[in-house]
């Protein structure tokens, strides 16, 4: 059992949960995630590690509320206890030999991509870092990317905060400004990932995506975690997550990531009707 | 004297009309007269061809004799000072490659059936004995055993009872590895699992789970910790895919993401939230116990039709042949000599059908099987909504890659010495992780051997 030391609202479909696994803080680096269940009926869901404490033994999370269990996840208050918490899990992201990279963030992804920027930009490089959310409500880690950028871009889909526009529009600004990255990493949805790849190729800036699929032990055994990269199968938990961009075939990875949404549907509307009825 | 008259004695089951709709045991179980009647037929040989048949060497006829004397709990104490799973081996176990392959009654007639009357041993001591296990005084060594499946337990096991300090390491949040989330509940019941485990910890073996060795540990911090002797048992690892177009599409599983979605994560319960496809129309590519277990399993769950893909003869279905009569039983169609070229899907990458191609035997492979050949121009569409890829898994690479100096075949397994002794000092290893995907008897015995290496390596220092 592991206890939550501290629960926080970011904006209403994401939260931020400190929680007590000291094995796990001793040895997580940016990239990696861990795998919970809430309870002992509970699914197994994968989230990344947003950042770890080792003195303290702490590593908190991120999510966004989608489904049954990250909506019950999410019901839970400081002092409960998650059922089962493993890891650290997958690749850490490569940080080394890079002088200038663009961190590219969007939505709930830039809570994967904050430790990312955190641990380049302490080790001295120079980061960039562009993050894109719907809307302002929805805006995450502001003044955490700011404090560890050299430059930083917001934007927002509407134009309610930051410039309007998507994410690659300001990346291709950057580099028509004449930066020059070693690298670019880019963590959100499929579909931004996908574009930014896109328009990276088109520079021939190497760039790393973090996939975040569908998984149920994250050691390797279930194969549930396959996409195609360069034409080959890999396995996002022992392969991954970070993969090169300009090889995965996101279309697949798209229609996979689809494949239980009936079933979540209906469990996440259940979950909603049981914690009303808990409540009422 | 041997009782030469009554005929083996069958083994009471499900009507399989009844058994395809759920998931209770297939097999029921002997009756005290039944396993009476068949411990009369072991002649009690004075050369026991059938103790070295078994893996582990259980000394079978004495454990037979004291079934005749009616000394049920006698019969499991004779056969738990070899096994430390008695009720997993007796359900599990392809006796009838092993011990009953040797047995004397097997030349004339049909051979004892050792493995159901150790089931029922085992069955009686756990529904009769209410005596916990009790802890050894401890000798002070400390020994980590990574992986609770059948090897790993059985080595915590055997060291447990000589006084070591053994904690298990388990990657999942339950115990059990393959038995918990391999092998369905309709062949082995999660409950008797649940109990071994039990048992271990009774005995003093601290269990941990959620604890992936090769991430959150190391061996060698294992070593520092100072746990003196570390055992691998880690299991076979990544589900091997074909290689074919179409095996992304989405209703195509592994067999191990299939079986775990049913087993460890309850799927085939009613009120389980876990995600699962209710397919309709279901292949399953191979012919191994898990293709006949994800076969069966995906019948329960619902399916019209399942259909076992295979490339070979039926001669050559590697699966126990109790679970392809019993497969068979159920309804599974076989398409024995057929081979998957490509699966094929919708525009929303939903699986509509599997094309395959048909076989013929050709001259024999260096396993000496004769070679499926493909008969060109024999490609065939089944319609389809669920694939379920059952043809074996390649070592998993994270222990391998995190443990310096541990050396490995060329195609990942773990090389271990006859006592189980790797290239490390003081690291064994044993199971799938060493011979890759085999059965939950030999990683039995796998783990015997090893913590036997381990007890005489301590008794010398």
């Amino acid at each position: 059992m592991y206890k939550i030391l501290k629960k926080e609202v970011l904006n209403p479909t994401v939260t931020k949960m400190v929680v007590d696994a000291p094995m796990i803080a001793k040895k997580a680096e940016p990239g990696q995630f861990i795998i919970l269940r809430t309870d002992e009926n509970g699914e197994r869901i994968p989230l990344t590690i947003a950042d770890y404490d080792r003195e303290n033994g702490t590593v908190t999370i991120i999510f966004q509320i989608v489904g049954a269990t990250t909506n019950q996840l999410n019901s839970f208050s400081e002092g409960d206890y998650i059922h089962d918490f493993v890891g650290p899990l997958g690749n850490a992201t490569e940080t080394d030999g890079l002088k200038k990279v663009a961190v590219v963030g969007g939505g709930v992804g830039c809570a994967i991509a904050y430790p990312v920027a955190k641990k380049l930009f302490d080790k001295g490089v120079e980061v960039h870092s562009v993050v894109g959310f719907r809307n302002k409500d929805l805006v995450i880690l502001e003044d955490e990317f700011k404090s560890h950028s050299t430059v930083f871009k917001m934007m927002t889909d509407d134009g309610s905060y930051g410039e309007k526009g998507l994410v690659t529009n300001a990346l291709q600004a950057l580099i028509e400004e004449g930066n020059t990255y070693d690298e670019v990493i880019t963590i959100g949805p499929l579909i931004m990932m996908k574009f930014v790849a896109k328009l990276t190729e088109k520079y021939g800036i190497k760039t790393v995506v973090s996939m975040n699929p569908i998984m149920i032990d994250g050691t390797g055994m279930c194969g549930g975690c396959r996409l195609t990269v360069g034409g080959e199968t890999k396995f996002a938990c022992v392969d991954g997550p970070d993969f090169d961009g300009h090889k995965v075939d996101f279309d697949e990875a798209i229609k996979r990531g689809r494949f239980y949404h009936e079933f979540e549907r209906h469990a996440y509307e259940e979950s909603c009707n049981l914690l009303n009825k808990e409540v009422k | 004297m041997a009782n030469m008259k009554i005929p083996r004695t069958e083994m009471p089951q499900q009507d399989p009309k009844v058994r395809a709709g759920n998931f209770l045991e297939v097999a029921t179980g002997y009756t005290v007269q039944m396993a009476l009647d068949e411990a009369s037929r072991c002649l009690n040989c004075r050369h026991k061809p059938c103790v070295a048949g078994c893996p582990v060497n259980i000394e079978i006829p004495d454990f037979i004799k004291k079934i005749t004397e009616q000394d049920f709990e006698g019969a499991y104490q004779v056969i738990s000072k070899s096994s430390s799973l008695p009720a997993v081996c007796g359900r599990v176990c392809p006796q009838e490659s092993q011990c009953e392959a040797k047995c004397v009654r097997g030349i004339k007639t049909e051979p004892v059936a050792i493995g159901r009357l150790e089931r029922f041993a085992a069955d009686w001591h756990n529904a009769n004995t209410t005596e916990k296990a009790e802890k050894p005084v401890s000798n002070g060594h400390k020994v980590a055993v990574i992986g609770s499946g059948p090897a790993g337990l059985t080595c915590a096991g055997d060291l447990a009872k000589k006084g070591y300090e053994v904690t298990v390491f388990e990657a999942l949040h339950t115990a059990g590895g393959v038995l918990q989330y391999g092998i369905p509940e309709f062949r082995l019941p999660k409950d008797i699992v649940n109990k071994e485990v039990q048992n271990l910890i009774d005995l003093g073996v601290s269990v941990q789970t959620n604890m992936v060795i090769g991430r959150v540990l190391s061996i060698d911090e294992l070593q520092e910790m100072g746990f003196e002797a570390v055992f691998i048992g880690s299991g076979a690892g990544l589900p091997r895919f074909m290689n074919i177009p179409g095996e992304n599409l989405n209703g195509v599983y592994s067999a191990n993401e299939f079986l775990t979605r049913v087993n460890l994560m309850k799927a085939y319960k009613d009120d389980s939230t876990t995600p699962i496809m209710h397919a309709k129309h279901v292949a399953v590519v191979g012919g191994g116990n898990v293709a006949m277990d994800a076969a069966r399993s995906a019948l329960r769950l619902g399916a019209e039709e399942v259909t076992i893909v295979y490339r070979r003869s039926e001669n050559e279905l590697p699966a126990r042949a109790e679970e392809v009569h019993h497969a068979k039983e159920e309804g599974i169609v076989f398409r024995t000599l057929n081979n998957p070229v490509e699966i094929l899907g919708d525009e929303n990458d939903n699986v509509t059908g599997i094309k395959c191609i048909k076989m013929e035997l050709g001259e024999p492979d260096a396993s000496g099987r004769r070679r499926p050949v493909p008969v060109e121009g024999s490609e065939y569409v089944l319609p389809m909504d669920c694939v379920i890829i059952a043809i074996g898994t390649s070592p998993n690479p994270l222990i391998k890659s995190t443990t310096k100096g541990l050396d490995t075949q060329r195609w990942g397994g773990i090389i271990a010495d006859e006592d189980g002794l790797t290239s490390r000092e003081n690291v064994y290893a044993g199971g799938d992780a060493v011979t890759g995907a085999a059965t939950v008897i030999l990683a039995m015995g796998a783990g015997k051997k090893a913590a036997a290496a381990i007890d005489k390596a301590f008794s010398e220092k």
